[in-house]
């Protein structure tokens, strides 16, 4: 069944757009990552401008992190004082990207910098990610001595110290806000909540206990994504609202079947199997940036000066 | 008035030949609903004529569907750093998002160049490009680029040999429009040609509106955004609600 999509105006089959929401929405379940990073290529890739998958994806990713979040704060696992922080750090990142992405596009250089953003950011994240789990699999055969001691480093020298009980951290507001601010513009560059960034960033920067890094991140990527949502309504009319009802559809379904898929594996396998699919989605993207295109040119909305 | 002007003219350098086209379309509205997947539109006439037909040289006709025109910037890729960037940029002042031409024998049979240039009937008349900016010498080819782009995606179409005309009188074809149209008014233009010279030419326009939901949808986004961009979150939120109410009932089950 096509359907045409009033903002995106193109017409896509419906059923392709509930199957990759749902493919990506498994994943994302099985993974505990928001899935923006896979769907937003993804829908480079069947032909939705990039201006608008991005914009949508944002508003995708409400919906799959609120379902997400609720769940967390059923368990007590959302640290609130942390989320607000890099919350606060999180909406001047994500107002600095709306206007880095609207000059960026008045440049014609936007499909450039979402691409770069993409390839750099998944191939550093994914060939981490790939090593350290290949690393857990190793030690866990070898059955490796008592885990290492957090270490004093010179975040804890840093001034501005402000205490988290639910993270159970005494340390500078600082380093929070700067992880916001980052993830904040990538977020309005990328269309990802950030969280595979964000997470990564909790646990080996903050040094917040594992358990609560997941609920906060996602109670602070609501936000920033829904503030993103409405800037890219309000400055650039690029959320198509069709578009992004067909997605969460298929991610809230796939979402749940992904979570059930991902109790039969072992986390170090699902790591891996993540991270050879981040690798994978960077390496085409890669490709498209260093092969000569078959079509050198390209054409955009005029008034680009 | 123009019209009546028009014909009148036509009637004075060409009294012998004082040949009319009556027109009939399929359809002169396109809705582009929610499963909007293409359109195709069945254009037929018949030529209206009080002295007897001419035999030589033929009677071709020539059709041209424009979708709205406007103002382009085509950009070219180029390697830097290693990376395939867009690098020169030109300015099209004038291309239509969909144009087909449909012709009752090969192109320049049926039209000649001075009345292809005087009507803007061909793809290439069709896109206009006043100047490029200074240090790109090749502008000929960004508009090559436009032609050969919307082309392969179904929205210039070059149709020849593909209007049939019986007894010099009667002539029909169809155009399919593909599903990725913009809306705006569509205007057609059908000319009668004898020896490549144009002995008349009518014109009327094809409405491509959005319809219904994708009207109402478009509309808001437009007109007011902000309540646009909060009804997206509140659709999200509550979706989010919902998979996590639904979940939690099947868990417990």
């Amino acid at each position: 069944m096509q359907i045409y999509l009033p903002i995106a105006e193109v017409s896509v089959n419906a059923f392709l757009l509930l199957g990759l929401g749902g493919m990506v929405g498994i994943l994302s379940g099985m993974f505990g990552v928001g899935g923006g990073f896979l769907m937003t290529p993804l829908l480079f890739f069947i032909g939705i401008p990039p201006a608008v998958a991005v914009a949508t994806e944002a508003n995708q990713i409400v919906a799959s992190s609120f379902s997400g979040v609720l769940a967390h704060f059923r368990r007590k696992t959302v640290d609130l004082k942390m989320g607000t922080v890099l919350l606060s750090g999180g909406l001047v990142g994500a107002a600095f990207g709306v206007v880095l992405f609207n000059y960026l596009k008045s440049q014609g250089q936007v499909d450039l910098l979402v691409r770069l953003c993409y390839v750099v950011f998944l191939g550093v994240i994914g060939s981490l990610m790939f090593v350290e789990s290949l690393n857990a699999i190793r030690k866990s055969r070898k059955n490796a001595g008592p885990p290492k001691r957090k270490k004093h480093n010179w975040i804890h020298g840093l001034p501005l110290k402000m205490r988290f009980r639910v993270s159970g951290l005494y340390i500078s507001v600082i380093p929070p806000l700067i992880v916001g601010v980052l993830v904040g513009i990538l977020a309005a560059i990328m269309g990802v909540g950030g969280g595979f960034i964000m997470v990564p960033a909790m646990i080996y920067l903050l040094g917040m206990p594992t358990k609560v890094v997941v609920g906060t991140s996602l109670f602070q990527i609501i936000f920033v994504t829904g503030f993103t949502t409405l800037l890219h309504a309000t400055t650039n009319y690029t959320v198509d609202i069709a578009l992004a009802v067909l997605l969460l559809v298929g991610g809230v379904i796939g979402a749940q079947i992904g979570t059930r898929l991902g109790t039969y594996l072992k986390a170090e396998q699902l790591r891996i199997l993540l991270a050879l699919l981040v690798i994978l989605v960077c390496a085409k993207l890669a490709l498209d940036l260093l092969l000569e295109p078959s079509e050198l040119f390209s054409i955009g909305a005029a008034g680009g000066h | 008035m123009k019209r009546l002007l028009l014909s009148l003219l036509l009637c004075v350098t060409t009294p012998v030949m004082a040949e009319e086209v009556v027109l009939g379309l399929s359809q002169d509205q396109v809705a582009i609903t929610a499963d909007f997947d293409g359109s195709e539109i069945l254009l037929f006439g018949a030529v209206k004529r009080e002295s007897p037909i001419l035999q030589d040289p033929p009677l071709e006709v020539v059709i041209a569907v424009s979708g709205p025109s406007g103002p382009l910037t085509v950009r070219r890729k180029e390697r830097k750093f290693g990376i395939w960037v867009n690098a020169d940029a030109v300015e099209i002042d004038h291309a239509p998002s969909f144009y087909a031409v449909a012709t009752s024998a090969p192109f320049n049979e049926a039209m000649s160049n001075v009345e292809d240039q005087r009507h803007r009937v061909s793809i290439p008349r069709a896109i206009r490009s006043v100047g490029a900016p200074m240090g790109i010498e090749d502008a000929q080819s960004f508009s090559e680029a436009v032609i050969r782009i919307r082309t392969s995606e179904g929205a210039y179409q070059v149709l020849e040999n593909s209007v049939s005309v019986d007894e010099q009188t009667l002539f029909r074809t169809s155009i399919k429009m593909p599903a990725n149209l913009t809306e705006g008014d569509y205007p057609t233009r059908i000319f009668l040609t004898r020896g490549g010279k144009v002995v008349s030419n009518y014109e009327t326009v094809i409405n491509v509106n959005k319809v219904g939901l994708e009207r109402w949808l478009f509309d808001m986004s437009r007109n007011q955004p902000l309540m646009y961009g909060l009804m997206s979150l509140a659709i999200a939120i509550a979706a989010g609600w919902m998979a996590s109410a639904a979940f939690q009932v099947l868990q417990r089950r």
